[in-house]
């Protein structure tokens, strides 16, 4: 039988029988391609040429002075085609989709950046596309929606369950057990039935293997810490792999929420409140009640507001090889002000999480120390939730003359 | 042992109707008044689904059910209780049909000794391939149950075989792709496929989904022996209200 992609107790496939076959073709189709010298380098070649592969790191020189601590360097994603690191794991699967044969993707989206991204590729690549997304995600990113479109992917608005990223991975699911022979899902995390943490994770390396190059040409040393937002868990997976062997420190941030003790995040490993679960596919911690019903999660940023989180992470929060942290809603809008006015970059809500741990901690450490934040993406997408959170008075101005114009 | 209790009933119908019912929808009240209608217009065996907040493998009729009841509070313990009271005053055999997550929190040894002591005769896991499933396998065994397992038109026949080795009382051949209550044209793959069921396994034949009427279960006598009727009853409760459920059911066999 198949490796069962299990993470000590986490992981597994807990699939219904009519995905059993697919999922065989997938695993085999992506062990092949791991084993073909001539795919990773298609892989490296389209990341350089299409997306901007290698995203160099940046030294944030104003926020290491102003903090007064550790040099921090900032990992840049969001220079990626589309805006996120996303664009890894997707080209990285659209090239396993033609290698299989298919004609048509679909995929979830919180944020809508994976959603983006997919969109993105299946044009380039030729494919059909459907964005399965939650009815409340819809509502905050809409910008991505009508960029999606655009694209030539449908849209599905999610109506049912609690209309976010959740819900859009199980109407993902239920598309694919009803048009597996000529439909790819490409699961933009690494959640989900195995293979997809290992997938997602090995396209996402890359992000690792360049950062840990870059900072030891820059710096002559690693790292002493390493920061990186954990909804899913992809871009976080992406960054600590480069460093795993290292003595480096590193440190998963979680969406806090309203805070945790208001119930009203989405914190899995950095709370009391999520247990061992099986749901979606796969073997983690969710936040669930004492019957295993899913709760309700929430977070500022539609990316981590999700109820379960990566089986890799999860072991290696047991192992102790990573340590998770929470940020509060309210923190984020902190910190990405601050890196926004002093660095002129504008990381996206989901991303901020990792800033505000790092924020907390530079002070404290030596000069001589290094930390590496992972800007999994841009903020530009958050424009409403940020106008919103800075209750800014000249754009919501300009937003009752643009519905004026369009009720003229 | 149900595969017996099945193969009896087998002898004087030649086709048997399972239900499935959605526990708490729309209240536990009007599930028990479903269950004594089906039962008394001669269903032979039924599902009794718990609602679970993510059933991945259910269309967008049952998934409502599944959110509805939830929304209305069903517990766990309390569709147990409520299982023990149907099995002690109807005498048909009922199954749970639930999610591997209801199982694995309330721990799955102890959730199969409640089945056992509250007279179930065997359980559907729709997301709990055997390889996934060992603990629920010895459990079902120690306990005497019935774990069923699935069929799917994709499913080669040697895993039909594998499959077979751990299935009890009956297997649930699932009619094509697709969650359940969507539109379903029995093709004329159905036989080829039904005959590649029959040579992996002696125990008896259940077909789902998408039995709407007597033309139906018509076509599926002497093709499966148990025709499965699943989201349509949902509908008709919502439709018409329970009190159309035994006229329906009656109708099916005419």
């Amino acid at each position: 039988m198949i490796d069962r992609g299990y993470y000590e107790e986490f992981g597994g496939a807990y699939l219904p029988e009519i995905l059993i076959s697919t999922f065989e073709e997938l695993i085999e189709k992506f062990q092949e391609a791991k084993k073909d010298p001539g795919f990773w380098g298609a892989y490296l070649d389209i990341m350089s040429t299409y997306s901007c592969r290698p995203t160099p790191i940046t030294f944030a020189e104003n926020l290491t002075s102003h903090f007064g601590g550790a040099r921090i360097y900032i990992k840049r994603e969001d220079l990626n085609h589309t805006g996120a690191h996303k664009a890894n794991n997707v080209m990285g699967q659209g090239l396993l989709v033609k290698r299989m044969g298919k004609t048509r993707v679909i995929a979830e989206t919180g944020a809508g950046q994976h959603g983006m991204a997919t969109a993105t590729m299946a044009a380039r690549m030729g494919f059909k596309c459907t964005i399965y997304m939650g009815e409340v995600d819809v509502q905050r990113q809409r910008p991505n929606v009508f960029w999606m479109e655009r694209l030539g992917a449908e849209v599905v608005p999610v109506t049912d369950g609690t209309r976010i990223l959740k819900d859009a991975i199980n109407e993902a699911f239920r598309d694919w057990v009803t048009n597996m022979d000529t439909t790819h899902y490409v699961l933009g995390t690494a959640c989900g039935p195995h293979p997809f943490p290992e997938m997602v994770s090995y396209f996402q390396s890359i992000i690792g293997k360049e950062a840990r190059e870059q900072i030891l040409a820059t710096e002559g040393k690693l790292p002493d810490r390493v920061y990186a937002c954990v909804g899913g868990g992809s871009n976080a997976m992406g960054i600590f792999q480069g460093f795993m062997d290292d003595k480096t420190e590193l440190v998963g941030v979680e969406a806090g929420g309203r805070g945790l003790d208001t119930g009203q995040h989405a914190s899995r490993l950095s709370s009391e409140d999520a247990s061992v679960g099986v749901a979606q596919g796969y073997k983690t911690y969710f936040l669930q009640d004492s019957d295993g019903q899913m709760n309700e999660t929430h977070s500022v940023a539609a990316g981590l507001d999700y109820v379960g989180v990566s089986p890799i992470l999860a072991h290696l929060k047991e192992t102790g090889r990573v340590r998770f942290e929470a940020a509060t809603d309210t923190e984020v809008v902190d910190a990405l002000s601050l890196t926004i006015k002093k660095e002129g970059l504008i990381p996206a809500l989901e991303s901020a999480h990792a800033f505000v741990q790092a924020f907390k901690e530079a002070p404290a450490m030596a000069k001589e120390d290094i930390v590496l934040i992972n800007q999994s993406g841009r903020g530009d997408k958050d424009i409403f939730t940020v106008a919103d959170a800075f209750d800014d008075p000249t754009w919501q101005a300009f937003i009752r003359e643009k519905a004026e114009e369009y009720n003229a | 042992m149900l595969e017996t209790y099945l193969k009896k009933k087998l002898e004087e119908k030649s086709i048997l109707l399972m239900t499935h019912i959605v526990l708490g929808y729309p209240t536990f009240e009007d599930s028990f008044k479903i269950i004594e209608k089906m039962v008394k217009a001669g269903v032979d065996l039924m599902e009794l689904q718990i609602p679970f907040s993510e059933p991945i493998a259910d269309g967008p009729v049952i998934l409502r059910a599944n959110q509805k009841s939830l929304a209305s509070g069903s517990r766990v313990k309390k569709c147990l209780d409520f299982a023990e009271k149907i099995t002690g005053e109807f005498n048909i055999p009922f199954l749970f049909m639930t999610y591997y997550n209801i199982l694995f929190k309330f721990g799955v040894d102890t959730f199969a000794l409640e089945m056992k002591k509250r007279g179930l005769k065997g359980a559907i896991v729709p997301d709990l391939p055997p390889e996934e499933g060992k603990d629920y396998l010895e459990a079902m065994e120690q306990h005497s149950l019935a774990p069923i397992f699935i069929f799917s038109p994709t499913t080669p026949d040697e895993r039909m075989t594998y499959l077979a080795q751990f299935g009890k009382g009956f297997i649930y051949c699932v009619a094509r792709k697709g969650v359940t209550g969507a539109q379903t044209t029995f093709s004329e793959h159905l036989d080829a496929y039904l005959d590649r069921c029959r040579n992996a396994t002696n125990l008896p034949l259940a077909l789902g989904f998408g039995v709407k009427e007597k033309a139906d279960v018509d076509f599926l006598t002497g093709k499966a022996d148990i025709a499965v009727i699943g989201t349509q009853t949902i509908r008709l409760v919502e439709e018409n209200g329970v009190g159309a459920v035994g006229e329906f059911i009656r109708g099916l066999r005419g």
